[in-house]
């Protein structure tokens, strides 16, 4: 598929220009990342690093006591790899005080704290570093709704989020990002043993190929019916897209007077940069 | 005559007038300099891209100090240039400005507005409703912006109406990552390439870069011969001030060799779209 094979150094050169000019622009030379040892985070860094040198970068690392080791290893092996600062944040103690008042809580509930906690972390250290929060969701997982609201979807800019998970594995490639964390499955690590694929029910591969004739190319059903889709994969898709827009916009806000914001109080917001 | 043009690829600061005239006064003084002839800046040079609201506040009046600011420094150096354009009924337009010897030789306001996709310029800009060539030191001119050269007929208008040279003010964002090259600079590297060819005249495609909420624009602005052969091109996502000597033999002799606007034939087009237009209002 043309449209998901990325040309790895126009992408290159166009994300590491966004995260340079966006951030400089507002008078910030700064960046800090959550980094989880999984690729999208590490594609981040890479890109950040890059952009700003390596010196401008802080990524942290926020472990709960059930995250995989290998995570932080992974973690730790791509700050080294691309030279940005870093260090570590257990999130165990603030997490589990919170759960002692709610004992009962399933993942669902704990795995949105635990994506929520690390926010502020990543806003606190804004404020502390004077660095812009860089976002590392990328196109699938927006699309999807593969995401905690105010949690892993928060940030101040976002490099990736307009590139299939098939691209960050190209483009991972074409920056260095080590081997290790390439090739591992993909895993939000809320619990033990989980991965995304598993919980999603599908390939990011297939979803991808879906997703990019839906969404960019925008195929009717019957299109994508007779390129080979299955009619209930697409319909689910479909419905996983519509149930989690939410996410992907701000909080709707009553109209009462001439110019509400966002709606008829439009500006950008490089507004004046 | 031969000149010495300058392509200012420039990457203007959203909403700050200001800060931008400034810049632009910067590159004329740099180009007056350098012993060129024209500069070129692109749409919008004046106040970025993305406005929305922010139109009113940035729109100036062609005797804004602005805007005669500008007029006064085409004294050293021929200039064309884009802005908010604020009229005395407060429309307020997409325009560019062509400016030489102190003096407006040509002011044109963008006709085909794009209300697609990313772009939103209908919602807050009035639509322009002519195009005319003029007549410069370089010869007679055509001014488009942007969007307006995707329409054939903006160009074929202006060369039959003796434009040898097509100029295009352009804030082109970047998208299409999956080519050679990106997709938006491809596109229009064929329909700069093509429309010279067909026109036989040269265009002159001034882009802007920097980023504005995350859209990029690619720069790449270029200097096209009539032949359709690019001659000189920018760089792609960075600033530059692209620098080109104009040859007007080669505007003659591909005129002598490909010499389709003597041949095009004005009133079998203008029969047939009268025909158009005749049926098309039944």
């Amino acid at each position: 598929m043309a449209g998901l094979i990325a040309n790895t150094e126009l992408l290159r050169k166009l994300l590491v220009g966004f995260v340079r000019d966006e951030v400089r622009k507002v008078g910030v030379s700064k960046v800090v990342l959550g980094l989880s040892g999984g690729i999208d985070s590490a594609l981040v860094a890479f890109i950040a690093a890059e952009a700003l040198g390596p010196e401008n970068v802080h990524a942290i690392c926020m472990p709960y006591k059930s995250s995989n080791p290998e995570s932080e290893a992974h973690a730790r092996l791509v700050a080294d790899a691309c030279g940005i600062n870093y260090s570590i944040v257990p999130i165990t103690p603030m997490v589990d005080a919170y759960f002692t008042t709610f004992p009962d809580a399933d993942n669902m509930r704990r795995g949105n704290k635990m994506a929520r906690e690390r926010m502020t972390i990543l806003f606190d250290h804004s404020a502390l570093l004077r660095a812009l929060v860089l976002g590392t969701s990328n196109k699938t997982e927006l699309l999807l709704g593969y995401g905690t609201l105010y949690g892993d979807m928060a940030s101040a800019l976002n490099p990736i989020g307009d590139i299939y998970k098939s691209q960050v594995w190209q483009l991972s490639a074409a920056m260095g990002v080590p081997a290790e964390v390439i090739d591992k499955q993909p895993s939000a690590d809320l619990w033990a043993g989980q991965t995304d694929e598993e919980e999603l029910g599908f390939s990011y591969r297939s979803v991808d190929e879906l997703l990019y004739r839906m969404v960019d190319q925008r195929l009717t059903k019957p299109e994508l019916v007779s390129a080979g889709f299955d009619g209930e994969f697409i319909d689910a898709i479909y419905a996983k897209i519509q149930n989690s827009h939410f996410k992907r916009r701000l909080p709707v806000i009553a109209k009462v007077s001439n110019r509400t914001i966002d709606r008829d109080f439009r500006y950008s917001r490089d507004w004046g940069k | 005559m031969d000149f010495t043009l300058i392509l200012a690829q420039i990457k203007p600061k959203l909403g700050c007038v200001a800060d931008n005239l400034a810049t632009i006064e910067k590159k004329i003084t740099k180009a007056r300099d350098a012993g060129a002839d024209l500069i070129v800046f692109p749409e919008l040079a004046l106040s970025g891209y993305f406005l929305k609201d922010l139109v009113p506040e940035v729109a100036r009046r062609i005797d804004s100090p602005e805007i005669q600011r500008l007029i006064e420094l085409s004294r050293g150096i021929s200039i064309a240039i884009g802005f908010v354009e604020e009229t005395a009924d407060y429309l307020f337009h997409n325009s560019a400005l062509y400016l030489e010897d102190g003096a407006i030789k040509h002011l044109h306001r963008k006709v085909y507005l794009p209300t697609y996709g990313l772009f939103d310029e209908q919602r807050y800009l009035a639509r322009g409703e002519s195009f005319r060539a003029f007549d410069t030191k370089f010869g007679r001119v055509g001014l488009l912006i942007c969007e307006d050269m995707w329409h054939l007929s903006a160009s074929y208008i202006l060369a039959m109406d003796g434009a040898t040279t097509l100029i295009c003010l352009s804030s082109s964002p970047a998208r299409g990552i999956d080519g050679d090259t990106l997709g938006s600079a491809s596109a229009w590297q064929k329909l700069t390439s093509t429309t010279a060819m067909f026109l036989n005249c040269r265009v002159l495609y001034c882009n802007r870069v920097g980023f504005e909420d995350g859209v990029n624009f690619w720069g790449g602005s270029e200097y096209i011969a009539p032949s359709g052969e690019s001659v000189v091109r920018g760089a792609l996502l960075e600033e530059d001030f692209v620098t080109a000597r104009v040859d007007e033999g080669a505007l003659r002799r591909e005129r002598i060799f490909s010499p389709m606007m003597r041949d095009e034939n004005l009133f079998v087009t203008m029969q047939e779209l009268g025909r158009i237009a005749h049926k098309r209002g039944r």
